[in-house]
């Protein structure tokens, strides 16, 4: 758990923040220029596109409630699909609740959490000690235009990228994933059987969904489901020191 | 109640929004519940990893490419290489394994 806040001026927070962005912000852009071509088959317009990215930035959520507004879905359904297929934001904004000073402003709590992705909060949770609230902004006002302008450029250009550029720049995420929970799992034994049993339960359960052809169980509360199993366990069996030890909190 | 598409955009980014910012505003301070500290430290760790495989194995266009890019960023990630370099690392590899496999 953190103990103390960094030295880092909220300036150099800021540009370290945009620095790590720059992974995000491309791999970003290739997963939102594809589901721009989604808006398209939706019938919106690039702006459309582009307020919905900059608002949401969530791409199995954006990705669910356009395919809700192709299918001129009730506004109440919508709403219910957005929350399921967002709720793993929810333990991600718990989590990072911890990972602030207790003092921080309500206003940098607002604003932290609307930056909350997969990717900002992974590099966030990776800061050491507190998380400094200019360092999600730094790679927030990196990463959040890319997806956006992804997303229009997919309304506007449909399948204009070659499918092995969009495949190459589509691990760029995955490849950032790494970086931020290897280092920790060669540092703690449990963190690395955590991480290995989590890849093998992920595979597990997605071909399980498939064969039984369980459409409810979607990428995303697959996500929710084993974090609460397996964090939860590890969490009973391996509880973490009280005071110092674990600096690393992510 | 459907049919406007700036309805339908509003209601989504609310939702977004509170899904968001709900649990980081409503929980001030450190939580001293043991177990509830435990959990969370090890959420980043379990989210990332379930997101990570086999997703990347099946974002390539041979699961090959992605196999390798998985095993190229796992061991730049061990010698303790940062974001950038490991990400740049895996989409090369499957640049080069997609264009010797097409």
């Amino acid at each position: 758990m953190p103990q103390q806040t960094n030295a880092l001026s909220p300036s150099a927070a800021l540009r370290a923040g945009m620095r790590d962005g720059v992974p995000i912000a491309m791999g970003y852009f290739a997963v939102a220029f594809s589901l721009g071509i989604a808006g398209r088959n939706a019938g919106l317009t690039p702006l459309q596109g582009f307020v919905i990215s900059i608002l949401n930035h969530a791409s199995a959520g954006e990705y669910a409630g356009i395919t809700a507004i192709a299918a001129l879905a009730p506004y109440w359904e919508l709403a219910v699909t957005i929350l399921i297929t967002n709720a793993r934001y929810l333990l991600m904004s718990c989590a990072l609740s911890q990972k602030l000073a207790p003092e921080t402003s309500l206003w940098h709590r607002i604003g932290v959490g609307f930056g909350i992705t997969d990717e900002i909060f992974g590099i966030s949770m990776a800061r050491p000690g507190f998380l400094e609230p200019s360092y999600t902004y730094g790679a927030m006002v990196v990463a959040i235009p890319s997806w956006a302008a992804g997303t229009a450029l997919g309304i506007i250009a449909g399948n204009i990228l070659p499918l092995r550029v969009v495949s190459a720049l589509s691990v760029a995420l995955y490849g950032m994933f790494l970086a931020i929970i290897i280092p920790p799992a060669r540092k703690d034994r449990v963190v690395g059987v955590l991480v290995v049993l989590s890849f093998a339960a992920s595979f597990g359960l997605g071909k399980l969904a498939r064969a039984l052809s369980l459409s409810w169980l979607t990428g995303g509360t697959q996500v929710i489901l084993l974090t609460l199993l397996l964090a939860g366990g590890a969490a009973a069996l391996f509880p973490v020191e009280e005071e110092g030890g674990q600096e690393n909190a992510g | 109640m459907r049919g406007n598409v700036y309805i339908y955009i509003a209601v989504m980014s609310l939702v977004s929004f509170a899904v968001r910012v709900l649990p980081l505003t409503l929980i001030r301070g450190q939580i001293e519940n043991r177990f509830i500290r435990s959990f969370l430290y090890y959420v980043p760790y379990v989210t990332l990893a379930v997101m990570t495989f086999p997703a990347i194995v099946e974002a390539t266009q041979f699961p090959l490419a992605g196999v390798l890019a998985l095993a190229v960023g796992m061991v730049l990630a061990w010698l303790g290489a940062g974001l950038f370099p490991v990400a740049v690392a895996c989409c090369l590899t499957v640049l080069a394994a997609e264009l010797i496999l097409l």
